[in-house]
């Protein structure tokens, strides 16, 4: 670098930081009242859970009479020991419910998405083309219009109030087809070849090399499909009927409409909400990075 | 990946697509057998379980059919068009509700796309601003409520939203009578024009009351959402922010950080700065997060159930709950079907629109991307 150039890079550098400086007086108050805000509403954001969590441990006169207190007088834990009693429901069914159907459906969605995303990516058939668009257009399709026709169709198939019609039918979704497509859209083929050349079948090469290298998408996929189907209500709400069959949300739910305005049993109701909250808490606080990159994938095609 | 890529050019040409359908040579020997048999999993859920739903859906919705036997096997009678006239047409209860479901979910929309995507986007700027210590915290804490169970959320603000619960118990700190939120019906617009002295709302104007237009007065359509609405409406918009919120901050990141700090030499103020710079790089997420915001609004369910099945006085009742508890509850699934196939209508002109908006953003996009090439090159 000769000097002139160095000198002047210098020079035009000092302008801005003498803006800043002449700024400073203003932007430290500036900042004093971005902090402000953002802890108002992180505090709108944080209040309404630490009120829930503290309610469960209220007795029905506290929770009602002392809405605001975070602090139970007495503390009890009547409400999580009622939960667990059998009289309300039987929770621990409930929830065996839900985690044996979201296990299922999340190793199904994750296989069969992936498979599925695989070969519109990278195999070449015929249809296949026309058989995306149609994946597309299924994809548009709002779910809250097919309740009817989809309790028909479980019906007719004999699924209904059946674990394989809580399952099988939420085994393959279109949203988690597209995001495994585009994954494989943007990975190199290079790999495969090589594989393909060495000999490896298809599935072969599928298994043991695109597999290992789709983690980040897989990922991606595994925490969507679990969320989803976890908190999943209004087509479990329509596929089953008997007790034995409920998931979590569905009981939390079945539990809390229709009794509206009778302000009781808010610590079971807000302990069953907790209870139905907790395993999507950890997961996604486990995962954050995955959760920000699924909504911003699911949003581009909602 | 790519130089990778550039060494084996060979076999990069049969890669594309509209090949010859797996009659190919070499390694792609069987690819159109294997193909079919990768997607027939997908194929065969999303046929019985999505595509033959989407067909009976239209054919149940022309059927007088009570759920028993078979609607395909004589145990339904068709009525054609009857329950879309009973839906439109002619003046009964079945009318009156869906013109009460549209207008709830009309007033629903008009309130929730506007403030969720405000909110969205006063959330991502302030959690976008560089000086800030803890962003992941206050970014985690805003979008936390959206990966939750809706229901879950919804029993939370019940409880908050109780006649003597928390909101009222805050807001009587600075000397205001909350109302009963979730148990009070009255129409916001109307509570308004009484506060104002328009009209009394104990005795409304009779010229209002006395006409109206399919099935609803004058004074039931211009009411705008009841209180209790209202307090759904905030639930919405507290829930889903977060995920809008992360749509735009994505955006925000993506906003060269010489465009903002030209505009901070030219001594523009941060208002200025935002409306006439940052803004108008927003504009596509802008557009694509109103679109999405107006399907999934349309679609409000799982709160309605939870309060009861649109109480108070019908004034939550929504186009999806109405068509579930027609069918499930009333055992009437043809009218179901039929209010099911109106709302998807609804849904998919704002989801053409959605299509529309995207391709502009893809567009605008792809301008970007030749410019910064351009500007690449320039560099060279």
């Amino acid at each position: 670098m000769s000097t002139p150039a160095a000198v002047t890079a210098e020079a035009t550098s000092i302008a801005p930081v003498v803006g800043r400086r002449q700024a400073g007086g203003p932007r430290v108050s500036k900042r004093a009242l971005g902090y402000t805000l953002l802890v108002v509403l992180a505090l709108v954001y944080i209040v309404p859970f630490a009120i829930q969590i503290a309610t469960t441990f209220k007795t029905d006169p506290d929770a009602t009479g002392n809405p605001l207190s975070l602090v139970p007088n007495p503390f009890t834990l009547a409400a999580w020991q009622r939960l667990f009693a059998g009289s309300t429901g039987n929770y621990p069914l409930y929830f065996f419910n839900s985690v044996f159907v979201t296990v299922t459906v999340t190793a199904g969605r994750v296989f069969f998405d992936s498979l599925a995303g695989y070969a519109l990516s990278r195999l070449q058939f015929r249809g296949r083309g026309a058989l995306f668009n149609a994946v597309l257009a299924v994809m548009a399709v709002p779910g809250v219009v097919l309740l009817i026709p989809k309790f028909l169709v479980l019906k007719q198939v004999g699924m209904y109030d059946h674990y394989s019609g809580m399952i099988i039918p939420l085994m393959v979704d279109a949203a988690g087809v597209f995001i495994m497509k585009q994954f494989f859209d943007s990975v190199s083929i290079s790999i495969e070849e090589a594989a393909r050349i060495d000999g490896a079948g298809v599935f072969r090469t599928f298994w043991s090399v695109v597999l290992p290298m789709a983690r980040p998408a897989l990922i991606t996929l595994t925490i969507l499909s679990f969320q989803g189907s976890w908190n999943e209500f209004t087509y479990f709400l329509i596929a089953t009927q008997s007790e034995a069959k409920q998931t979590l949300i569905l009981a939390l739910a079945r539990l809390s409409s229709g009794q509206l305005g009778s302000g009781t049993q808010f610590p079971l109701r807000l302990a069953a909400a907790l209870f139905a909250t907790i395993p999507v808490a950890l997961v996604f606080f486990a995962f954050q990075r995955h959760f920000v990159r699924g909504a911003n994938e699911g949003g581009v095609k909602g | 990946m790519s130089n990778i890529d550039t060494t084996v050019p060979t076999t990069v040409a049969p890669w594309r697509p509209r090949g010859s359908g797996g009659s190919g040579k070499g390694i792609r020997a069987g690819e159109g057998r294997a193909g079919w048999l990768f997607v027939s999993p997908m194929v065969i859920v999303l046929g019985v379980f999505l595509l033959v739903p989407i067909i009976m859906a239209i054919w149940v919705s022309t059927l007088e059919w009570n759920g028993q036997g078979s609607p395909f096997a004589g145990g339904a009678k068709f009525v054609g068009l009857h329950n879309y006239q009973s839906l439109l047409v002619t003046d009964g209860l079945a009318r009156k509700d869906f013109m009460l479901s549209l207008r709830n979910t009309f007033y629903y929309v008009m309130f929730v796309v506007p403030l969720q995507t405000a909110l969205a986007l006063f959330l991502a700027v302030v959690v976008n601003q560089r000086y800030l210590k803890g962003r992941s915290f206050f970014r985690t804490a805003f979008y936390f409520p959206s990966v939750t169970s809706s229901v879950a959320i919804t029993i939370v603000f019940l409880f908050l939203f109780q006649n003597s619960g928390a909101i009222n118990k805050l807001l009587s700190f600075v000397g205001i009578k909350g109302p009963q939120w979730f148990a009070d019906p009255r129409g916001l617009f109307q509570v308004a024009a009484d506060k104002l002295g328009l009209v009394d709302i104990a005795s409304p104007p009779v010229g209002l009351t006395g006409n109206g237009v399919l099935g609803l007065t004058w004074w039931d359509w211009i009411s705008g959402p009841s209180v209790a609405l209202m307090a759904v409406v905030f639930l919405v918009v507290w829930t889903t922010a977060g995920t809008f919120m992360l749509m735009f901050l994505a955006a925000l990141q993506d906003i060269p950080v010489e465009v903002e700090e030209a505009a901070l030499l030219d001594g523009v103020g941060a208002w200025q700065k935002f409306r006439y710079v940052t803004l108008p790089q927003l504009r596509p997420v802008l557009f694509l997060v109103l679109t999405l915001g107006l399907i999934g609004t349309w679609q409000v369910f799982d709160q309605v159930y939870l309060l009861g099945g649109g109480n108070p006085a019908k004034t939550t009742l929504t186009p999806a709950y109405l068509s579930y508890r027609t069918g499930f509850n009333d055992f009437n699934y043809g009218n179901g079907a039929a209010i099911a196939f109106m709302l998807f209508i609804i849904i998919t002109a704002l989801t053409l629109l959605q299509r529309y908006v995207l391709r502009d953003k893809d567009a605008i996009a792809e301008k970007r991307g030749r410019r910064a090439q351009l500007r690449g090159a320039g560099a060279r």
